[in-house]
């Protein structure tokens, strides 16, 4: 038995009610409790802002597609290198840090738990392997369902409930988390060189809509019982007047869940445009956050965008050719057989780039018009928008308008012409970031009963403690102190044991995979159904028997069992 | 017993669905296999315990003792190698990466003697590539270009392209054309629609040809280029041009020849350039069975797909400076450590005999050109055969290999975790 007290702590609790309350937390072998004995270890907080560990719901760290895009830049590698240290080992990179970079530096800013925004089934055993050297956080993977072949092919025959059944085994299979779509069937398009152009616009040969895929999905993911929605990124990313998809895509969404959203819309910066063409492209927040606010169902991140070099990838694979022939850098592709695509292109948002700038601030406009900071996730899509090293900074423009002003100043001159960003002078609270970086993720991806995001009695001790005094920091004017804060906490405790104190990584550390398995009746199961298998066989170059990832693949595992409507 | 499914641990194709029979934890029978695969199943050549060099001969030692052996030659020395790897699994690169880590050596696979500069050029320009079975479902216009598959991956023109079944093929063997770029007319030449044969060393010219001629300027091509007629060239741009899906595959006679990674370079270009016109992929024929494993191993752990020198605590990676050959070949290197590959049998005569200077263990379960330049050599499982671990196909696409016997021997991950584990201790890291 381990005992931890954390005395004299400044508690911002969302889930549990709590906010700024001066409080003890006891943990007793890795989960909150009452109290604990006089034996147990202290960590006197000092007054500090203490909120549970930070949960990334979208962020690209593990698997095929991060670690080509470590492979294919050597220089982004040489841009962020430490030494071997005590508990922590070499690392290298910047906006694509190897593992244990990722793992140390999310861990120095408080975060214990992410989601992997996207993996390929087939590849699905790399970014396993992966999780393993990112022992810091509990890891779990969105798996890619945009251009299955067996899934369209069901939508196609209007069999719902083989939708599922397909979905439901492939996630037990691959050890996945959540549904993931990115540019629903135009990664399938994609394998001809071609994209679909709207939600209603049918994918060759499968003669499917985008719009088919998104609804079915939905209904799918409710007959599983999943604890995460259907995780959609849109179609038309990047494109000028893409806000209208993003918009009608949202009004296909019912209200299908009592305890979470239905769809969670990531980087909808990204989804937010006006205008026709680079020329004219403007922000479109403010039809966005106006439907985000009239659909509970919907819960978004920003995607925001910070200024400075980064990686862009995505299994989006014709965006990031449409990007890259505007950069002309260079491009990586990686389309998946059956199942998908990706795409990679080092990128460089600049200020003084009107383009760039309009996205800075249309990221910013979505938690700011977002009326429920619930509906609304602080994050980059990391790398993305932004290396998720960018947060503090995110936090303090959210929290300061004077600080975005600031920035403001400085970007395109074109820019104010565009968006409306200028005119907001909502400053988000202690609590709304609370909720946008841990409680409201931890809720979206479904986890609060798993005892994440939260410091209730029952909850993991994962636990963040930041050297900020919030009862005598006025964040809208102390921008830089509340930046410092946020990159680096006093203590980083996962699990009930302090992992990262001021920076220092002080374990091996070794995580938990969380996975689901839907329990799916017999005349459902796609193990023994001869068309699936057949075509699996005749159509995959893996064997249907060699393609679930194994069970040495998950160490420390936490599989959540659902029952099926099936 | 017969085990259904197995995967091929020979070349860089990883077929998944070999049937293998087993009686009395002997291998007697493969089905599905090719020539190369199969020999390596059928293979009866290895040792049964660790050996030590005295004067001229051997002497069988025990693990304890050659772990020892390996463990003090990495502590004392002062610029280790730990080299080779694409023989292996995942799991043993791993802990061959931490190893290295601790000791502050260099760590690099087969890799820095073969693919490196196709992933220096990927370096440059990326790599728009894709996995087999988007090949073998669409291509409908196959390139081998400086690569021999039906000698060298036999099946990979029956499972991946020319003689696959392909979902939007009626008849995907009719369907499909194939060309062949290379300096000789191969077996796999002889089964292609179009064989353009270029001069030796003219790759880059031809290359530059093709890309001037899509992007319709081959009014500058001359009549001939590196051998190649420009009518013939023509011909190949209109075949490309017109593919629904096409698809490149090289390999050394495109990575290793005058030009090298500038070669390499040059056709994702190409294929870039017909990516404005259809859709094109290029990927490399990769030959170890799991050299692709060690890159994205080594990627992960240390950034840097292979050629990493830990001399100074962080990873630093500069091929040419920190590859087995470079360190060899200056003599600085001071004792090597060589699992799951054989350079002895491929490395220039200077870093032979350097390594012959040297001490030197050798993880393999058989004895290779370079048990030669060995003080101890430590036979393990044979990965794929008695022992599991994970691999990556040359398109990348993870696949676990399986145990079809009993193990006598421990894997290269035991034997490796064992040495890590009294390194760690000797050095006082927990």
């Amino acid at each position: 038995m381990t005992e931890l007290l954390i005395r004299n702590a400044c508690v911002i609790d969302p889930i549990n009610d709590i906010c700024g309350e001066i409080m003890d937390i006891a943990v007793r072998d890795g989960k909150i409790v009452e109290s604990v004995g006089s034996g147990a270890e202290v960590i006197d907080a000092n007054g500090n802002l203490t909120m549970p560990g930070g949960v990334e719901s979208h962020t690209h760290i593990c698997g095929t597609k991060v670690n080509f895009g470590r492979y294919m830049s050597p220089e982004d590698m040489r841009a962020g290198r430490t030494a071997r240290r005590g508990h922590m080992h070499a690392t290298s990179g910047y906006s694509v840090p190897t593992t244990y970079g990722t793992s140390y530096r999310y861990s120095a800013m408080g975060y214990t738990t992410a989601l992997e925004g996207a993996m390929a089934p087939l590849e699905a055993r790399h970014t396993h392997e992966e999780f393993a050297y990112t022992p810091l956080q509990d890891m779990m993977a969105n798996t890619l369902f945009d251009g299955n072949w067996p899934v369209m092919q069901a939508i196609h025959e209007g069999d719902h409930k083989r939708v599922a059944a397909i979905v439901g085994w492939t996630l037990a299979a691959v050890k996945g988390f959540a549904i993931k779509l990115t540019n629903p069937g135009g990664t399938e398009a994609w394998g001809w060189g071609k994209d679909v152009s709207s939600i209603r616009d049918p994918v060759p040969h499968f003669e499917v809509t985008p719009a088919e895929i998104i609804s079915a999905m939905i209904e799918a993911n409710e007959m599983l019982n999943l604890p995460h929605s259907v995780h959609l990124h849109c179609n038309c990313l990047g494109k000028p007047g893409n806000y209208e998809t993003t918009l009608e895509t949202f009004d296909l969404v019912p209200n299908a869940h009592d305890k979470r959203q239905s769809l969670y819309a990531t980087h909808v910066q990204f989804h937010a445009y006006g205008g026709s063409s680079w020329r004219d492209i403007c922000s479109r927040s403010e039809e966005i956050c106006r439907s985000i606010n009239s659909k509970p169902q919907i819960v978004m991140d920003m995607g925001q965008v910070m200024f400075g070099k980064t990686t862009t990838m995505t299994a989006d694979g014709p965006m990031e050719f449409n990007l890259y022939r505007l950069y002309h850098n260079k491009w990586s592709n990686h389309d998946v057989e059956l199942e998908t695509g990706s795409g990679i292109i080092p990128v460089h948002y600049s200020r003084k780039n009107l383009v760039n700038s309009i996205m800075w601030a249309i990221g910013l406009e979505l938690a700011l018009l977002t009326d429920n900071p619930w509906q609304c996730i602080l994050a980059t899509d990391n790398p993305n928008g932004a290396p998720f090293v960018k947060y503090p900074e995110i936090i303090a423009l959210l929290m300061s308008k004077r600080y975005r002003n600031e920035v403001f100043a400085t970007v395109h001159p074109g820019t104010e012409h565009n968006v409306p960003l200028a005119a907001l002078d909502r400053e988000l609270t202690w609590n709304d970031i609370a909720i946008m970086t841990r409680a409201a993720p931890a809720k979206a991806l479904g986890l609060v009963d798993v005892g994440k995001g939260h410091l209730g009695e029952g909850a993991d001790a994962d636990i963040a403690i930041y050297p900020i005094d919030i009862t005598t920091t006025d964040p809208a004017n102390a921008p830089q102190d509340v930046i410092r804060a946020f990159a680096q906490t006093d203590y980083t405790i996962k699990r009930g044991r302090v992992v990262c104190c001021r920076g220092t990584c002080t374990v091996d550390g070794e995580n938990t995979t969380i996975w689901v398995k839907p329990q799916i009746s017999e005349n459902h199961s796609m193990e023994d159904d001869p068309e699936f298998n057949l075509n699996f066989d005749r159509y995959y170059t893996v064997r249907k028997r060699n393609y679930p990832v194994q069970e040495e693949y998950l160490h420390r595992n936490l599989c959540i069992e659902t029952e099926a409507k099936l | 017993m017969k085990h259904y499914d197995v995967v091929c641990p020979f070349c860089g194709c990883l077929c998944d669905d070999l049937e293998i029979t087993v009686e009395n934890n002997r291998i007697i029978g493969v089905d599905n296999g090719c020539t190369l695969g199969n020999a390596k199943f059928m293979g009866k050549e290895r040792l049964s315990s660790p050996i030590r060099r005295n004067g001229d001969g051997w002497e069988t030692i025990s693990y304890e003792e050659a772990v020892g052996y390996t463990v003090d030659m990495l502590l004392e020395a002062d610029r280790p190698l730990l080299y080779g790897w694409s023989g292996t699994h995942g799991e043993a690169q791993c802990t061959g990466v931490h190893m290295c880590e601790l000791v502050g050596g260099i760590i690099d696979s087969t890799t820095s003697v073969c693919h490196g500069p196709s992933i220096l050029a990927i370096q440059e320009v990326g790599h728009p590539g894709c996995t087999l079975g988007r090949v073998k479902n669409r291509a409908d216009v196959v390139i081998y270009w400086g690569c021999n598959p039906l000698e060298a991956h036999p099946r990979h023109m029956s499972r991946y392209t020319t003689y696959a079944d392909g979902y939007f093929l009626d008849n995907a063997f009719r369907e499909r054309k194939v060309i062949v770029v290379d300096v000789r007319k191969t077996e796999t030449a002889r089964v292609a629609d179009e064989f353009v044969r270029i001069k030796p060393g003219g790759d880059y010219a031809v290359l530059s040809a093709l890309r001037a001629i899509v992007r319709g300027k081959g009014d500058m091509v001359p009549a001939s280029v590196a051998g190649v007629s420009r009518s013939q060239l023509e011909r190949m741009v209109a075949m490309c041009k017109d593919a629904k899906f096409g698809a490149v595959f090289f390999g050394l006679g495109l990575t290793m020849t005058k030009g090298k990674y500038k070669n390499i370079r040059n056709a994702i270009e190409l294929v870039d350039e017909l990516s404005r016109h259809t859709k094109f992929t290029i990927t490399p024929m990769r030959g170890h069975w799991n050299v692709y494993g060690s890159n994205e191993v080594f990627t992960w752990m240390t950034g840097y797909p292979y050629a990493i020198d830990f001399c100074r605590g962080i990873a630093f990676y500069n091929p040419g400076e920190t590859s087995a050959i470079d360190i060899l070949a200056r003599k600085e290197c001071d004792a090597c450590l060589i699992v799951g590959s054989d350079p002895g049998a491929h490395f220039p005569r200077g870093c032979a005999e350097h390594l012959a200077d040297i001490p030197v263990v050798v993880i393999d379960p058989v004895p290779t050109m370079t048990t030669a330049f060995a003080n101890v050599q430590i036979p393990v499982a044979v990965s794929g055969i008695d022992a599991e671990g994970t691999a990556y196909r040359m398109d990348g696409v993870p696949i676990r290999v399986k145990k079809v016997i009993e193990p006598t021997l421990p894997s290269d991950s035991e034997v490796l975790g064992d040495i890590f584990a009294r390194m760690k201790e000797a050095t006082g890291y927990d």
